[in-house]
């Protein structure tokens, strides 16, 4: 079964056959041969696992190429499932995975928590902004935070994740560091739509005040001018043509929002695996190649490997747990 | 003048040699596919979409290969109409009164012929009317906020009834079957799932696709086993598709009523290409009926719904891309091909992505002339698909929808869920209740759902805010006068019988 779940194309399923059977061996010297996006081909993980996986055969870190196989359903869970109970020990097998992916075992729609997988390493980042309408009476990011502690309700936030998805959160901690009581967080309105691009128009329509989302899928619309960017949610200023936006650190508020790019693989990977995987792909990580894919798909390259990582997704976790709480979306 | 830039833009990528050959491929496979018996245009690109995925192409050739599969389909199903009298779709009813007595007088080539030519001039005049209207809907665009954009659902299914021509009462039965099966999923506002029974399968939701071969071409198979209509097939004379080219110029003032009666009936949200057709004939009729012999093989009464059906098939594409409306069976399926590529039709559509409605518009141009080529030496051969027995195309149609469905996911579970639907398609069609509604219930839902509730996020709970502006109030206005019209044409039709 699981070597016919290795082939992509039904058409192709007997030709894979063979392949996959040559293939299932783990090897030690050259560990990655498959990559599962858990969503459907055009999406932020499957763009994750083929340009890894073209750049991981380019730079000849893998023996022969890298396999993409699609898996969608449950924002990720179907894969995490898959994985779990059928690969956990397949050295040869990375799936990607991003802080949407991290929300959701947060908040338990996974079939499982952290300590299922183990976690490789992130490769870049896209980073959270804070928008308003150019015509917009908020100035600065102050401005908006008072009237929001002031006046809860009389604003709607907008973004592409549901309420207590990334989006959503990465704002209420904000209004958390400008100090909203625990117990008003939930009365700012927060409003859903399938993306970035439909939130920004809705708020050049009237319709929503605010935006918060990745600065990724709206870069266009800071280019014509037609938003505010009251802030953006990383530690140091953005690199060109973004270095001029502010940050929230620089404004007072220590708060990142980061949308990182990884992957994890199989929970009973040995240790002697799991370091040759993440050796790998800092190799990828260190390349030009990479830097250049990075930035011209809207990521900050950015590093965190090994145990590190494996400790930035637990805390990332227990911080949004801690905010879903406070806003009622887990108990 | 962008409209015209971008429209001739549209041209030059799509007469680029690779997408010209995906034209001429898609078109003669639609007709085949369009052409088999029983399986008809609905059926037919509901079965392609799913493989046409996996030909790894670029957006706007997979978009070329597609409106070329639906259009050949669209025609493929007139070869059924006319020399079988089985109409793939609602809209080619009206062909069958004319076409199929002509077939019998050996004249089936001619009638073809015809139809071709008619269908041309139809799809022309309506791809010339998009060009000049829809864009003038782009400037309202901004100013659909959630609230509106439920109006603009509700409107589409107080229309419902236009899309089938069965009965009111089965439509919104199959409408809110459509309804409650798009209500599967992980909620996107507040994601908790729902009727998801643990399977993680279907948490992002039923793919339509699924349930679209499912519904369409399993439940077809099923009824074909035991139905055994389709193992007797007539050996007409065909005769040459030439004469139909005379015969149309003979027919062109018929064919020049009949395309903008179309065209007008299919920018009409939810009164569809069905409309077209039977308006077309019928006023038709009546204008020539002394000097015509209607319904025993004139000539006109082909070229009246074929003209008027593909008029109205291009008008209807109005709706469908600036509100995201569809008007009629096989536009609902082209909603589903829009969507499945990520193409989300509404009033930003013509702001966000000119380039993809303008090669889509071209591409249907494109696919118009290819059919009119295709069909005067090659309509021989199309039609000797008829005469392909039942037992070997039916499983021939299981596999390409196994191996398409299967190529989606690499998951058994869709084959099963496809199964699944397979069943409920026979057994709604056995009750004779639409599937199309349900398709459109399932395609339309989540999004109607998720604008209320982004409404009610906004008003916090107070429901004001969806007759708060015009622009609803004058949608809400406009689908009642359209269900009063419906019920009012209705009732004058039974006087008059």
């Amino acid at each position: 079964m699981s070597i016919l779940k290795r082939a992509r194309h039904g058409f192709a399923a007997a030709a894979f056959l063979g392949a996959g059977l040559a293939l299932s061996s783990p090897s030690q010297a050259l560990p990655i041969d498959e990559c599962i996006a858990p969503a459907d081909p055009g999406g932020g993980w499957d763009f994750t696992c083929r340009s890894v996986g073209k750049l991981l055969r380019d730079l000849e870190l893998v023996d022969g190429s890298v396999q993409v196989t699609n898996m969608p359903g449950g924002v990720g869970a179907v894969a995490f499932a898959n994985v779990a109970s059928e690969r956990s020990d397949d050295s040869d097998l990375i799936v990607a995975t991003s802080t949407v992916g991290m929300t959701q075992i947060a908040q338990g729609q996974y079939p499982g928590g952290a300590d299922t997988m183990r976690w490789l390493a992130m490769l870049g980042t896209d980073v959270g902004v804070i928008l308003v309408d150019d015509e917009s009476e908020y100035q600065t990011l102050d401005e908006l935070l008072d009237d929001m502690i002031n006046e809860p309700d009389s604003l709607a936030m907008a973004g592409s994740s549901g309420a207590g998805g990334w989006d959503h959160i990465r704002a209420l901690m904000l209004a958390k560091a400008a100090g909203m009581p625990a117990d008003q967080i939930s009365s700012v309105k927060w409003v859903q739509f399938d993306g970035g691009g439909p939130a920004v128009t809705q708020m050049m329509g009237g319709h929503v005040d605010v935006v918060s989302t990745d600065l990724g899928e709206i870069a266009g619309f800071i280019e014509s001018g037609d938003v505010r960017v009251l802030a953006v949610l990383s530690e140091e200023p953005l690199p060109e043509p973004f270095e001029d936006l502010p940050t929230a650190t620089s404004q007072g508020y220590d708060v990142t929002g980061y949308n990182w790019r990884g992957f994890y693989t199989g929970g009973d990977v040995s240790d002697d695996d799991y370091n040759a995987m993440v050796e790998t792909l800092q190799t990828l990580y260190d390349s030009d190649e990479w830097k250049d894919v990075a930035q011209q798909n809207g990521l900050v390259p950015l590093w965190r490997g090994g145990e590190d990582f494996d400790d930035f997704v637990r805390q990332s976790i227990e911080n949004v747990q801690e905010v879903s709480r406070e806003i009622g979306v887990i108990e | 003048m962008d409209t015209l830039a971008f429209l001739a833009q549209g041209f030059a990528v799509a007469v680029e040699p690779q997408h010209l050959f995906l034209a001429l491929v898609g078109c003669a496979l639609g007709t085949l596919i369009g052409s088999l018996p029983g399986l008809g245009p609905v059926n037919g690109v509901a079965l392609m979409i799913p493989l046409t995925f996996n030909f790894g192409l670029a957006p706007t050739a997979a978009l070329i290969l597609l409106v070329s599969i639906y259009y050949g389909c669209m025609y493929g199903g007139r070869i059924s109409s006319i020399l079988l009298n089985i109409p793939g779709d609602e809209p080619a009813m009206m062909t069958t009164l004319d076409g199929h007595p002509m077939a019998r007088q050996g004249l089936g080539g001619k009638a073809l012929g015809l139809s071709g030519v008619a269908s041309f001039v139809g799809a022309t005049v309506a791809t010339i009317g998009l060009t000049l209207f829809a864009p003038l809907l782009v400037g309202v665009a901004i100013q659909f906020g959630p609230a509106e954009y439920f109006a603009l659902f509700m409107l589409a299914f107080a229309t419902i009834g236009g899309v089938t021509s069965g009965s009111l009462s089965k439509s919104f039965i199959a409408a809110c079957l459509g309804l409650l099966l798009g209500t599967v999923g992980l909620d996107s506002v507040s994601s908790v799932p729902r009727y998801t029974f643990g399977w993680f399968e279907i948490y992002d939701g039923i793919d339509f696709i699924v349930a679209l071969v499912g519904l369409f071409a399993i439940s077809e198979c099923l009824l074909f086993l035991e139905d055994t209509r389709h193992s007797d097939k007539p050996t007409l004379k065909l005769g040459s598709a030439l004469p139909g080219m005379r015969s149309a110029w003979q027919c062109r003032s018929t064919i020049t009523r009949s395309s903008f009666i179309g065209f007008i009936a299919g920018v009409l949200p939810g009164a569809g290409a069905a409309l077209g057709s039977f308006l077309s004939y019928t006023l038709e009729k009546r204008w020539l009926g002394r000097h015509g012999k209607f319904g025993q093989g004139d000539p006109r009464g082909v070229a009246a719904p074929e003209a008027g059906n593909n008029a109205a098939a291009g008008g209807a594409l109005i709706p469908m891309l600036s509100l995201g409306i569809p008007g009629s069976g096989t536009t609902a399926i082209l909603l589903a091909m829009l969507l499945s590529m990520n193409i989300t039709p509404g009033p930003l559509l013509f702001e966000d992505q000119p380039e993809m409605v303008w090669g889509l518009v071209a591409a249907l141009f494109i696919g118009n002339v290819m059919l009119l080529l295709l069909n005067i030496p090659l309509v021989g051969l199309f039609a000797r698909v008829l005469r392909a027995p039942g037992w070997f195309l039916m499983p021939m149609v299981v596999m390409v929808a196994f191996v398409g469905i299967y190529s989606l996911s690499n998951s058994a579970f869709d084959l099963y869920m496809m199964l699944a639907f397979g069943v409920l398609g026979y057994i709604l069609r056995k009750l004779e209740i639409p599937t199309v509604p349900v398709v459109l219930g399932l395609l339309l839902g989540g999004q109607m759902e998720y604008n209320l509730r982004r409404a009610m996020s906004i008003s916090s709970g107070d429901w004001d805010i969806l007759w708060s502006s015009g622009i609803s109030v004058g949608i809400y206005a406009f689908a009642a006068t359209l269900i009063v019209a419906g019920l009012l044409f209705n009732w004058l039709v039974k006087q008059s019988r």
